[in-house]
């Protein structure tokens, strides 16, 4: 985790000096900005709501993929990794695609909150699922046996023998989904329209204020999110610590 | 395993159409609607020469980006691992954090390091007239520092694994650092080269945030296909950002699926 | 009878792990399944556990019919060869698992991890992570938890295998005094000869999925049904196409009648026992004796003698397969 948190302080530390330029009330003044608070909101609800549904996926989809066997699980792996690997300006247009004006299914969500979490979804895909599978495939089934043997139901076993053991890995996925999630921008272009006040994220609002010469505001409003990025991870870091330890 | 049988084939239920419903349909829609009209969207997007000029561009930026990657990416993963230095975890979190921080972030602290006015290297640079910001340079420039981290994170951890050992074997027997280098080192860490080269590409090829603030919206200049697509979607001409954005989701999905083929089982 | 087995076959895709296998286990006893790597005894013994199911045949523990019971609602113990600790809580928190699992009032569980504690010898280290424990203390923890909700049946997986050779015949006899104080229904499976022949009540002998033998060590170690189980439990060497052991081959000076020539060709001391390799026409012959009983013969390198089986010494119709081989890499 600590590497994890240097990452995050760095770039901190470099985009504060500029934040610095304009000052606390400069700064200050940024971040009070009514669609800059509203786009670092909504940026921080839709992440952590999107880490919530991904632990819980994640965790869900690594246990398919390591313990069960059945034809075309190659080609999920495959599908799980797409998200990883589709420029981010095109995972919007994916998403259009099916959720969109043109939807075949009649859903549209383009240019609601909804489209928010969709692209944030998609694009975290694979982070919990892919930390927590090395960690699932090494576990040794023996321990759920004795647990078994000693009269625990599956899910008793589950919940008190495999999640302490997982715990760590799903904390290290969850802080990753988090701050993918905080920092997307491609995939939310397109999709969500980045209406100001409502569909408008923090990264875009970073972009106007560099389109718009005011850098200084930009480092303001990027080194707010990096301090979250770096709060949530130590978070994470303690939930899952006590979770390990629990039992 | 003593599973239930319908807890079993509820998880793979939820998994497989989670999975379906979030990323496999809306991707494969991207194809369909590309091949809507059969071939005539792809044959308009080609005849495009901003489309074509934009892939020429991606292509070129990539390829740089991940020679780049290669001997950067080689090199520094050797230092990581082998020496011992103080702030050594200092650089690999540096290393690695264009994979955690927005890329909109990355592109902010290339135009803060480089801009003509105050950039703290802009403007030695610029006095030598060397254009980073709005200009190739600065485009590859990004390139590179995003999908560097992946090269670097396939190549260390193989080079963590097989040790030593070999390499000193290879010296007590004579060769110099650099026929160590070429003949041990090298070929035990090539299929790690091999992935990293594939994923840096994908990432390199599909690079939009920072690649925009770096290389500017400026109509006339050439755009990189990441940026053709939001371009053309939001001029309406959609049938072109689709047929665009399939060539890149192909070349994206080619690369999951090589790695996927070439790796060994339990080799994540 | 506290387990009954009838008739259980399972197969693994092509490979037939169990052939029809039955068998009983009187209640208290210690019984060992005993048998070469990949013979079917930890398959049967999962099997039982019902951490396997058989694809036919019955499993009947103390009388209650449990073929299709999950293990959960068994009721036995299980120890595995590689401990399978809950690597996240303390020695005292893994003993007391299977009791908090049902419930138990918070004082009836620590007294009886007291308890388990005391019994395996293992008290100072109840606040203790398992990874903070020697593999020996690890498997007393094993035991001590699986012990825990009183099992109807303790089942125990090469439960030593992992173990160095002083810790294994350390805790060989640990169990067997535990066994012999607690008294449940124990069946150990074990590929040592050794471990079972001084540890068991009753030893049933299985290999290739079948059961070659069920009976005390003593029954099997001199009255073999057959060459596997011969020469499986003991050293064996051929003599005229009968195995036979080598420490119940006696050679003498002058024919003592129903001899036969031999010639000695090589001579090799290990500890307190001689190893005389002898040719028998165009065999290849061990005879053990102790050193007083060599010296005694006065017998030399290069010389001959005559050889026969003591009176009364159990011998098999030897077949042409690998028993043959084991004559001289396993003698003694």
């Amino acid at each position: 985790m600590i590497w994890f948190s240097l990452i995050v302080l760095i770039p901190l530390s470099a985009v504060i000096v500029k934040a610095k330029s304009g000052g606390w009330d400069g700064y200050w003044h940024t971040i009070t900005n009514p669609q800059t608070w509203a786009a670092i909101k909504l940026t921080i609800i839709q992440s952590l709501l999107v880490t919530l549904v991904n632990v819980f996926m994640g965790t869900l989809i690594a246990w398919v993929l390591v313990r069960d066997h059945f034809f075309g699980k190659r080609a999920v792996e495959v599908v799980i990794d797409i998200p990883f690997a589709l420029p981010t300006i095109v995972a919007g247009l994916v998403l259009l695609s099916l959720y969109g004006p043109r939807s075949p299914i009649g859903v549209d969500v383009a240019g609601t909150q909804k489209a928010v979490f969709l692209a944030l979804a998609f694009v975290t895909v694979p982070f919990v699922a892919r930390t927590v599978q090395p960690v699932l495939e090494q576990l040794d089934e023996e321990v759920e046996e004795a647990a078994m043997s000693l009269g625990a139901s599956r899910l008793t076993t589950f919940r008190r023998v495999v999640l302490p053991s997982l715990a760590p890995a799903i904390g290290a996925g969850a802080a990753l989904s988090f701050a993918r999630a905080v920092s997307e921008y491609g995939s939310l272009v397109l999709l969500s329209g980045s209406l100001a006040m409502r569909t408008e994220v923090a990264s875009v609002r970073i972009l106007s204020y560099i389109e718009n010469g005011n850098t200084a505001a930009a480092a303001a409003v990027a080194s707010t999110l990096l301090m979250i990025s770096l709060a949530v991870i130590v978070l994470v870091d303690i939930v899952q610590r006590r979770i390990a330890r629990r039992d | 395993m003593t599973d239930s049988r319908v807890v079993r084939y509820v998880l793979r239920f939820v998994a497989v159409a989670y999975l379906f419903l979030l990323v496999a349909w809306p991707v494969s829609l991207v194809a369909k609607n590309t091949f809507a009209h059969g071939w005539s969207s792809m044959r308009t997007a080609l005849a495009d020469p901003i489309v074509t000029g934009s892939l020429k561009l991606t292509v070129y930026v990539a390829v740089v980006a991940v020679i780049f990657n290669l001997v950067f990416g080689v090199g520094i993963s050797l230092i990581l691992v082998r020496r011992r230095f103080p702030g050594r975890r200092a650089l690999s979190a540096l290393i690695d954090l264009p994979l955690a921080v927005s890329p909109v972030v990355v592109g902010l602290a290339l135009v803060l390091t480089y801009n003509r006015r105050d950039g703290w290297l802009g403007t030695t640079l610029e006095d030598h007239g060397f254009h980073v910001l709005f200009a190739n340079p600065g485009i590859i420039m990004a390139t590179t520092f995003v999908s560097l981290p992946l090269m670097i994170r396939e190549i260390v951890p193989v080079l963590e694994e097989i040790g030593t050992d070999q390499e000193q074997a290879a010296r007590s027997l004579g060769a110099n650092p650099r026929q160590t280098f070429l003949r041990i080192t090298l070929p035990s860490i090539k299929w790690a080269v091999v992935y990293g080269v594939v994923l840096s590409l994908a990432r390199a090829l599909g690079e939009f945030g920072a690649v925009k603030i770096v290389a500017g919206n400026i109509a006339g200049r050439t755009q990189t296909a990441t940026q053709v697509v939001e371009q053309t979607y939001q001029d309406f001409q959609q049938n072109t950002a689709y047929a665009t954005s399939f060539i890149l989701a192909l070349l994206a999905v080619a690369s999951i699926v090589v790695v996927s083929i070439i790796r060994p089982k339990g080799n994540t | 009878m506290s387990i009954e087995v009838r008739g259980v076959n399972k197969r693994f895709g092509d490979f037939v792990a169990l052939d029809d296998v039955s068998v009983s286990i009187p209640s208290g006893s210690l019984t060992a399944l005993l048998g070469p790597s990949g013979g079917g005894k930890s398959t049967l013994l999962r099997i039982i556990a019902g951490l396997e199911f058989a694809d036919t045949g019955s499993v009947e523990i103390e009388g209650v019919e449990a073929t299709h019971l999950p293990p959960q609602q068994r009721n036995v113990g299980f120890v595995f060869q590689h401990y399978a600790a809950f690597k996240h809580m303390s020695v005292a928190r893994n003993i007391a698992f299977g009791l908090e699992i049902r419930r138990r009032p918070k004082a009836e569980v620590r007294s009886r991890v007291a308890e388990l504690l005391a019994l395996v010898h293992l008290t100072q280290f109840a606040g203790r992570l398992p990874s903070q424990l020697s593999g020996g203390q690890r498997q007393r923890m094993a035991l001590a938890r699986a012990l825990a909700v009183e099992p109807t049946v303790l089942l125990l997986d090469e439960p030593f295998g992992a173990l160095d050779a002083k810790v294994r015949q350390e805790l060989r006899d640990w169990l067997r005094r535990l066994h012999d104080e607690v008294n449940v229904t124990t069946v150990l499976v074990t590929h040592d000869q050794d471990e079972a022949l001084e540890v068991a009540d009753e030893i049933v002998v299985i290999n290739d999925g079948r059961i070659e033998q069920i009976g005390t060590p003593d029954q099997l170690y001199d009255e073999p049904a057959n060459d596997f189980v011969m020469s499986f439990l003991g050293p064996v060497t051929r003599l005229g196409g009968q195995l036979v052991r080598p420490h119940d081959l006696e050679l003498s000076t002058s024919d003592p009648g129903g001899g036969r020539l031999c010639s000695i060709t090589r001579v090799t001391r290990v500890g307190f026992e001689v190893r005389v390799e002898i040719e028998v026409g165009d065999e290849t012959v061990l005879v053990t004796m102790t050193r007083t009983h060599y010296a005694a013969l006065g017998l030399d390198l290069g010389g001959t003698a005559w050889v026969r089986p003591v009176a009364g010494a159990p011998t098999v119709a030897g077949s042409s397969n690998a028993a043959v081989q084991r004559d001289f890499a396993d003698a003694g």
